[in-house]
């Protein structure tokens, strides 16, 4: 008896997933017929669907209550995983079951343009309210596409208690550490993450711009050039060497993860950790008394780290074209809403009026001078085929297989063609 | 890997029938109550009418494959369910049902995907691949200001009401331009709301007309060249001009600027005579050629060949240690003279109750050169590359991977041990076998006709044990000096992987390809493993 009622129950569940699955695209077009002409009703008008990865999904949600009250359109946050939502959206967008909007780094727009599922944003005037290096990375062949919000890049984070003065170049940095280590007062001279399986090109990238060594060249306009991959010019010729230099005396290694890295800066192990703004609440939480300074260059040239800028983005196939522009561009865009972000999330405001509000706090200010120094991550879609040679080229040169100059030639050569074959 | 052990217990006494004198056994119900009846009314009703909903949604949204599939299964449900008869097909419809969904569909997807171009730049049709290439050739009019504007509509038709920075006012429709308008009615702003003969939409009409008035494009003068007013948001407008333009019965995209015709190839493209392609592309069926570049591709077939050997040992280790080690833990821990095995077997089965991937990570943090445990306090501050030295790393990949499976490996001999009956083992005794013989000639066969399915499940589990692999090495060490990224630790399937996802497009059309003569060769060695080994055959 109790198998044959279970049985049904089973099935009724099974049809009611696959309905559901189903349904959700037919409630939009139903959303469109139901909406009156003629009268003046101000019923239900329609809803939102967001992806934001956990950081984000919180804040969001108080700002689309917001809208949700003013507008009385439903605001649906969902919450991915960040490593997801590039890829999901890429696929889901063409079914018409993608999101509207969608929140994440700047450096996808090329791969996401590329696969047209973004729809263009008008920033008009709203424009001048942010960061130039922010409006910078939102533009894809000369569009823009997002609505930036905050921006994160790498910086120079030193304990102050064991250097209480900022290193003018990395050589002094160098200097200073290893007087300490000498002096018994830490372990590593400085601490740069480094994975094991990928490398380091982002957290490297500002000592190697020092040496005139970029990833790639640019355009008249500013916007990065994939034709011009730079990675074997001159500068990068002579950063090779270098960086072998440090592994040799292993004062960069192979082995010291992000994780073993920030560990040693939360101990004290080190007066130096080259870093990014994620895990500054912890030393600060820890009271580790440390100051924050762009990261110093080590050569010539300024040393310019990545800029990463996480915005906004408007879907192409989004069935609320009309309401999800509103929500970006005049809801997420006010001050108070970008503030809203800032305090729930507290990363560096990409808005300058922002920004002024909350430059008190050590940390933000330093990281946001370090972002002012640096370049936005080339959003272009070659660059996921640019990441896994540059790094794993970083390792081999770090551990020393091989001559430093003719894997960095050889390593050009790869991706060229890499990219060359689309 | 979700095989159930064998349960029956060892020493279970033949049951016994009771007597049929005398006793009464109750006569089986031919038929249900009327409760029975009920709920299996309510219950099919019910399945029913969420059927008929996601069918209406699903014929709204012009899903007509899914439609189609849900409408046959409903009424197969009914056939089934409603009537008396097809007693077997009650008990196997659910089954069969989960089988199509997560297993056919699956694989007829993955065939098919394997024959198109799907991936990166090609990720959905025509029309879509249109629109894009449209969207993005619009850009603003240089130096034309964004405006304050409002959606009117008269009758079917929408407009925009554009306020000037001097409050004078502007109307125009699609194809019409814009034209002062007398006596506009304005907002506590100062922004026009609407004008004689047109209504302001409230933001709800917006919503409801959200296709049309995004789509709405206002000339703003005779002058093609002076663009055309859009708004996005629907409060704002302003001056855009379109490069590139799209004939539909031509099937051409042509650029205005330079007269370029672009169009339409064989492999999903809009291109021009040049060779100059719009992104994004849209899917098409590309036949074989995702299998022939990896039938022909040096770069590919160049690592190929050390990838399958080294997959297949691993693969075969993977299976043979842990069986080994499981094997001989489950003989010394089966007897009973051992004190305390009940303990010994809880704490063998610990690394099974960590997932694979979290084992994998820890064993990575472990077996870190400079700061692992392994090295730092078990070896006394040495400096072994474990996971950066080619061959140190395959054998670490292989420790770590014995570590995680050999439990199971436990579960499954003792299991199978305990099944074999005492009776046999008792008898052999009687006839004057050894402890040893016992074991060998009686115990080990009779286990290993029971296990050796799933020593095949393992083989095929481990062949594609993506896992262990991308969380330890990643593949890695790699060669600096090797055409493509691959490592001395990749299997077939992070190749595939890498192949795949590895480079500056996302090819899923060639990674469904590799996956299928990966298939292949899986379902090959499975069914001669299972020939040979009669595992399946029914015993006589």
């Amino acid at each position: 008896m109790r198998s044959r009622l279970l049985l049904p129950a089973v099935l009724a569940a099974t049809l009611l997933a696959t309905a559901c699955g189903g349904g959700s695209g037919g409630a939009g077009n139903g959303d469109k017929t139901a909406a009156p002409a003629a009268s003046g009703q101000a019923a239900a008008t329609g809803s939102l669907t967001v992806w934001a990865d956990d950081a984000r999904a919180k804040p969001l949600q108080e700002i689309a209550a917001a809208f949700t009250r003013d507008k009385g359109v439903k605001v649906k946050v969902v919450q991915k995983g960040l490593g997801e939502i590039r890829d999901d959206f890429v696929s889901q967008a063409p079914t018409g079951q993608g999101p509207d909007v969608v929140v994440g780094p700047h450096d996808w727009l090329g791969k996401l343009v590329h696969n047209g599922v973004l729809a263009p944003l008008e920033l008009g005037d709203r424009a001048a309210a942010f960061s130039p290096v922010a409006l910078e990375a939102m533009r894809y062949e000369g569009r823009t596409y997002g609505l930036p919000y905050a921006v994160d890049s790498i910086a120079l984070l030193r304990n102050t208690e064991l250097a209480p003065q900022a290193p003018a170049s990395f050589e002094e940095l160098l200097a200073t550490g290893r007087r300490l280590v000498d002096e018994g007062k830490a372990k590593l001279p400085v601490a740069v993450p480094v994975d094991p399986k990928s490398g380091s090109p982002y957290h490297l990238y500002p000592l190697q711009t020092s040496f005139g060594c970029r990833v790639f060249g640019t355009k008249p306009d500013g916007a990065w050039d994939p034709a011009g991959l730079e990675l074997d010019s001159p500068g990068c010729l002579r950063f090779a060497p270098w960086l072998r230099g440090l592994g040799k005396d292993g004062v960069i290694s192979t082995s010291l993860t992000a994780d073993i890295a920030t560990d040693a800066f939360l101990k004290g192990r080190t007066p130096f950790l080259l870093a990014g703004p994620w895990d500054a609440a912890t030393f600060k939480a820890a009271h580790v008394p440390f100051a924050v300074d762009p990261v110093p260059g080590a050569d010539t040239a300024p040393a310019r780290p990545f800029v990463g800028v996480q915005g906004f983005f408007v879907g192409a196939k989004s069935a609320n074209p009309i309401l999800a522009q509103d929500f970006v561009l005049n809801y997420l865009s006010t001050p108070q809403a970008q503030r809203a972000l800032y305090d729930t999330g507290g990363r560096v405001p990409a808005a300058t009026a922002v920004l002024d509000q909350v430059e008190n706090d050590p940390v933000v200010a330093g990281f946001a001078r370090a972002a002012q120094a640096g370049v936005p991550t080339p959003n272009l879609p070659a660059m996921d085929g640019v990441w896994a040679d540059w790094g794993l080229t970083q390792l081999a040169i770090v551990q020393g297989r091989g001559d430093p100059t003719e894997l960095t030639t050889a390593m050009a050569g790869r991706i060229r063609a890499k990219i060359a074959a689309g | 890997m979700t095989q159930t052990l064998p349960t029956q217990p060892p020493h279970t006494p033949p049951r016994r029938h009771p007597a049929s004198s005398g006793e009464r056994r109750p006569a089986p119900a031919r038929h249900r109550g009327l409760g029975g009846l009920a709920t299996r009314i309510v219950l099919l009703a019910i399945v029913d009418a969420l059927a008929v909903y996601g069918l209406l949604a699903l014929a709204a949204d012009r899903s007509w494959w899914m439609f189609g599939a849900l409408l046959v299964g409903t009424v197969a449900v009914n056939a089934v369910y409603a009537g008396k008869r097809h007693v077997p097909a009650k008990y196997l419809a659910p089954g069969i049902a989960l089988l199509l969904v997560y297993q056919v569909y699956v694989v007829l997807y993955t065939g098919v995907a394997a024959f198109t171009n799907y991936g990166d730049g090609h990720n959905s049709d025509k029309p879509d691949a249109v629109a894009a290439i449209l969207a993005h050739s619009e850009t603003r009019v240089p130096d034309s200001p964004v405006r304050p504007a409002s959606v009117v509509a008269r009758g079917d038709r929408v407009g925009l009401l554009v306020t000037q920075p001097d409050r004078s006012v502007r109307l125009g429709w699609a194809g019409h331009p814009l034209e002062p308008v007398e006596q506009p009615v304005y907002d506590a702003g100062g922004r026009a709301v609407a004008a004689p003969g047109w209504l302001a939409l409230t933001y709800s009409q917006i919503a409801g007309r959200q296709k049309e008035i995004s789509e709405l494009r206002v000339p703003v003068t005779d002058d093609p060249n002076s663009g055309s007013l859009r708004t996005a948001d629907g409060i704002s407008a302003a001056a855009y001009r379109s490069t590139l333009v799209y004939d539909h019965d031509a099937d051409t995209i042509t650029d205005r600027a330079g007269g370029v015709v672009y169009r339409p190839t064989s492999d999903g493209v809009f291109a021009a005579p040049d060779g100059t392609r719009l992104s994004p592309g849209w899917k098409v069926f590309v036949g074989l050629d995702n299998f022939e570049r990896i039938l022909t591709d040096q770069d590919i077939r160049g690592p190929f060949l050390g990838v399958l050997v080294w997959t297949f040992v691993f693969a075969g280790v993977s299976v043979a240690l842990p069986f080994g080690i499981g094997l001989v833990l489950a003989t010394v821990l089966n007897g009973k003279r051992l004190g305390g095995h009940r303990i010994y077997r809880s704490l063998i089965v610990l690394p099974y109750a960590f997932p694979a991937f979290l084992a994998a990570l820890v064993w990575q943090g472990m077996l870190n050169t400079d700061y692992g445990y392994v090295n730092v306090s078990l070896l006394d501050g040495a400096h072994v590359p474990w996971l950066t030295d080619p061959w140190l790393a395959r054998l670490s990949v292989l420790a770590v991977n014995v570590w995680i499976s050999f439990p199971y490996m436990f579960l499954i001999c003792t299991g199978a041990l305990q099944a074999i009956p005492a009776e046999v083992t008792e008898a052999a005794r009687i006839d004057g076998a050894g402890r040893r013989q016992v074991l060998r000639h009686i115990k080990i066969p009779l286990l290993l006709t029971a296990v050796t399915p799933m020593l095949i499940a393992a083989f095929a589990f481990n062949f594609n044990n993506f896992n262990v692999i991308y969380m330890l090495t990643g593949g890695g060490p790699k060669d600096p000096d090797a055409p493509i990224e691959v490592g001395s630790t990749d299997l077939l399937i992070s190749l595939v992987y890498k192949l795949a996802f590895g480079g500056s497009n996302r090819q899923y059309g060639m990674a469904c390809a590799v996956s299928i003569l990966i298939f292949v060769v899986v379902a090959a060695i499975s069914v001669i493993g299972l020939r040979r080994s009669r595992a399946f055959e029914e015993q006589t």
